[in-house]
């Protein structure tokens, strides 16, 4: 399985995915013009770890913005990791900064269609 | 010669903290987005009021930004350009965008902005999942979620017109505004 280190841009996150580690990190802006092209790779990634996943996957989602269309696919990879949690126990943390009512709701509307428990942290400015 | 104070005037009057005219690329969007950025660094904006402009400005140029993309064919070069203005004034800012659109799309995209400014904040969160869940996703990530996404962290109306420019095209423009919400406001949400 391939690790995917991707160094965080003005447009895109960082990511780092280790199948070994059973770990995932979003974290940064998330705003390209085109979010599909950018995200297929995680999402293949994704769906290749399910054959054969860690007892435990943490996954981090520290986003400070995303646009509409990075939604869908966080959307998508979420959905991936809904379909893990059948092998393996997932775990979603969801960061915001405090104040920023906007982010914690975008990670409430997640929660409330993905089936996998979200820990909502807040985190200081 | 034109009189570039009366345009430089036109542009303190009204405000205006930064304006564009013409084709809207990739490297345009970067630009502005960093230009905006140090501005309201600049300005001291609450982070939370920062936040909100930054991203109703993505969703705003990006719109334009694929808009142009999507006519690409249909139009001709020099309607393919658009405008955006961002205004700050007093507490308030308002992000201004003119695009042409044809006339034949008119109806839908005015009826789409109606549906979307008919709502009330919750009403709005459940039409967000639901095009989120359940909406076609267009070839570039699209997919209608822009607008509704816009409409909610504004948390204002959308102001919009259309003005017809020939038997081809309308010009379309609409207002965004951003305030920071009141006491009162965040209450009754």
């Amino acid at each position: 399985m391939e690790i995917i280190i991707l160094e965080g841009t003005p447009k895109t996150p960082t990511v780092e995915f280790k199948p070994l580690e059973g770990y995932l990190l979003l974290r940064g802006r998330s705003i390209p013009e085109n979010s599909i092209e950018f995200y297929k790779p995680l999402i293949d990634g994704l769906e290749a770890y399910n054959q054969n996943p860690q007892p435990t996957t943490n996954v981090d989602i520290q986003l400070e913005y995303f646009n509409t269309s990075s939604s869908k696919c966080v959307l998508d990879v979420l959905k991936k990791l809904e379909v893990i949690n059948g092998n393996s126990k997932v775990t979603i943390n969801w960061y915001y900064e405090e104040d920023d009512e906007d982010m914690l709701e975008a990670g409430e509307d997640y929660q409330a269609i993905i089936n996998v428990p979200f820990k909502m942290v807040e985190v200081e400015e | 010669m034109e009189n570039i104070h009366d345009f430089y005037t036109k542009m303190e009057d009204g405000n205006i903290l930064l304006s564009f005219k013409g084709e809207v690329t990739s490297d345009l969007l970067t630009s502005i987005l960093q230009i905006m950025e140090s501005k309201m660094e600049t300005l001291a904006e609450p982070p939370i009021i920062k936040k909100k402009v930054y991203n109703i400005l993505v969703e705003c140029l990006q719109n334009l930004y694929h808009h142009l993309e999507n006519d690409d064919l249909a139009t001709p070069m020099n309607e393919k350009s658009a405008l955006f203005m961002i205004k700050k004034q007093d507490d308030e800012y308002s992000i201004m965008t003119g695009n042409y659109i044809m006339n034949e799309n008119v109806p839908s995209m005015k009826n789409r902005l109606d549906t979307i400014n008919s709502m009330d904040t919750l009403q709005l969160k459940t039409y967000y999942k639901e095009v989120l869940n359940n909406g076609e996703m267009s070839t570039k990530g699209g997919g209608g979620l822009g607008m509704i996404d816009i409409a909610r962290k504004s948390g204002k109306k959308l102001e919009y017109r259309f003005d017809k420019v020939d038997n081809k095209f309308s010009f379309f423009s609409l207002n965004v505004k951003v305030t920071k919400k009141t006491k009162e406001e965040k209450e009754n949400v």
